[in-house]
């Protein structure tokens, strides 16, 4: 019997045909390559920065992919992201294939979880491809040496490897709900374009709110500052705190987000495509 | 007994639609349907464009729910479950496929979203509709004719029992709507029971064996063709020395109906007493009768005599609104 099973393989399927897909992972792969090339270039006074790990890119490549998430979450992961997430409901709608695929036998909920799982997937999917084009481009930039944590105690390179894969598995967090804002922008507009847009836009509104004055109670509380919740990981011991944080502001957000985006595309009359 | 599933030991038709609305807001696009296709039926669904036949068919295949009324396919709803669409298949508006994926590679993903045999059936459905020797190309070069044949294999996909196709020959050139129509033919012959949506009154005519005629959300009628034109009675062509006076002599003679004016003759309908009366009418009116010949009535005939204007025909009821904004 078909059932989200089938639907998630025939969406990555679908994926791998769209030109779409390859923009996102060909970003994933440029933007590592592009950075490392910067720091190759950029002279000897311009060196340091002051941002987390800035002072070691030329130690150890494995700063580099750290230095990506750190500026990625602003716009460039949210985008990446958006690309799969804001179009996956809506390009039916675009293709007028969603009456096409509510005739068959599958129920619209089976529909949506294959749809969601294949757009999270995706971005699963350029996150960890970014991060091991960073390493790898980073490492042949800087070496694979032992990186300093935010506490200042050297980490061995094997387990500084093993910590950027954390942290991008902890970054992969408020990503998740970068996906569920996506899907519900896409579910809800019916539009790729603007649910792109929008939820790149969403994700811009958080970073502005996180610098107005007199709304800094809010900080911890906002999707953009969870993107930083993997640097608790890099201090010793582990700070846990602002991780857990991320895990239930993001279930929050996430929650509201893909619940609605549900609900819409379970209920909604297909007028049109 | 689960929602949506009829009595075991009854035999439910195909679908059996009642009191079906459909309202947005203020407009209502469907305003109390009711239709019974029986197996076996190869059934019209006509009226004009904004009548509501698409409205009424995505209701039917449950992409719209309805705002009051009933549907039911072989006995279930289709709003209940997706499973109420076993053994249905079709297509409302064009058919649609991913552009970007070839003609087979389509037909395999709406085979694995049916699961079962539906796989087996892609190389016999892509024969059916002649559309084999394209099926590597991507659809998204396909001509519009290819395509709603590639909506026909779909359709064969699922090994339908009940066809449900809206405007199926719609846009295509006359060799493309000969093999429509010859591919439908085909299928009915084969025992498949149809419902088949459209405007094109001579296919419904050559195909269908009983219909339904829409207006502004409105059944106004619902039966066999044969009885359709049984009811209407005889149409005569009448030509006079006068065709002014014999057009105002006719609509005021009892027994004439559907009086009409057209290139140079009336038409109207009567039975053959009413038209002796008529004649000796005319005569006393000065308007000397040239020629009158009892016509052929054709579906085309009864279908705008019941939804053209007519005072006797239901009122008020709003055009079908445009579709949710797309992409």
């Amino acid at each position: 019997m078909p059932g989200v099973a089938t639907v998630y393989r025939w969406e990555l399927f679908k994926l791998r045909h769209q030109k779409r897909t390859y923009l996102g992972f060909g970003a994933s792969i440029i933007v590592p390559i592009l950075f490392v090339i910067a720091i190759h270039l950029r002279r000897h006074h311009e060196r340091g920065g002051g941002f987390a790990f800035s002072d070691y890119l030329d130690r150890s490549g494995l700063a580099v992919p750290l230095v990506i998430l750190l500026f990625g979450s602003i716009w460039l992961f949210p985008l990446i992201t958006a690309l799969v997430a804001g179009d996956i409901f809506a390009s039916e709608d675009h293709n007028g294939t969603l009456k096409t695929i509510l005739t068959r036998s599958l129920e619209r909920w089976q529909l949506f979880a294959g749809k969601a799982l294949a757009a999270a997937s995706y971005a699963v999917a350029a996150i960890l491809l970014c991060g091991t084009v960073g390493v790898l481009a980073g490492s042949l930039q800087s070496g694979f040496h032992p990186l300093q944590s935010l506490s200042g105690t050297v980490v061995s390179a094997p387990k500084a490897t093993e910590l950027v894969y954390v942290s991008l598995l902890i970054y992969l967090i408020p990503i998740a709900t970068v996906v569920c804002i996506g899907l519900l922008l896409s579910a809800v507009t019916h539009n790729s374009a603007a649910a792109v847009v929008g939820t790149l836009m969403i994700s811009l509104l958080f970073q502005l709110i996180g610098i107005l004055p007199g709304l800094s109670g809010l900080q911890p509380y906002l999707l953009s500052t969870q993107f930083n919740a993997w640097q608790g990981l890099l201090r010793t011991p582990i700070d846990w705190t602002p991780i857990v944080r991320a895990a239930w502001v993001c279930a929050i957000y996430g929650g509201l987000a893909i619940g609605t985006s549900f609900l819409v595309f379970v209920r909604r009359d297909v007028a049109g495509g | 007994m689960s929602a949506g599933v009829a009595t075991e030991g009854t035999d439910p038709p195909p679908l059996e639609v009642r009191g079906l609305i459909k309202r947005y807001g203020e407009l209502t696009a469907v305003a109390g349907v009711d239709v019974t296709v029986n197996r076996g039926d190869v059934y019209g669904y006509l009226g004009p464009n904004g009548a509501g036949k698409t409205t009424s068919l995505r209701m039917m295949l449950g992409l719209i729910r309805p705002t009051a009324g009933s549907v039911r396919l072989f006995g279930r709803d289709p709003m209940a479950t997706v499973q109420a669409l076993r053994g249905v298949a079709g297509f409302v508006e064009a058919p649609t496929f991913y552009p970007y994926l070839s003609g087979r590679r389509n037909l395999e993903l709406l085979a694995a979203f049916d699961g079962g045999e539906a796989r087996e059936r892609i190389a016999a459905a892509l024969d059916t509709v002649e559309l084999a020797s394209r099926a590597q190309d991507r659809v998204g070069g396909y001509s519009h004719g290819m395509r709603q044949r590639l909506g026909i294999a779909a359709a064969l996909l699922r090994d339908p029992r009940l066809l449900l196709l809206d405007e199926p020959a719609t846009g295509l050139d006359p060799a493309g709507m000969r093999d429509m129509r010859r591919l439908i033919r085909r299928l009915a012959d084969g025992g498949m029971t149809v419902l088949l949506s459209s405007h094109l009154l001579a296919e419904v005519e050559e195909l269908c064996n009983r219909v339904a005629i829409v207006r502004t959300g409105r059944i106004v009628y619902e039966g066999e063709i044969a009885e359709l034109k049984r009811g209407a009675g005889t149409v005569y062509r009448l030509q006079t020395t006068d065709d002014e006076r014999g057009l105002a002599v006719a609509r005021a003679q009892p027994g004439i109906r559907d009086v009409r004016g057209e290139r140079e003759a009336i038409l109207f309908t009567a039975d053959p007493e009413a038209v002796a009366a008529l004649s000796q009418a005319l005569v006393e009116a000065g308007a000397l009768i040239r020629a009158m010949a009892p016509q052929n009535v054709t579906l085309e005939d009864l279908f705008f005599s019941l939804t053209e204007d007519d005072p006797a025909a239901p009122r008020g009821v709003a055009p079908v609104p445009e579709p949710e904004p797309t992409a």
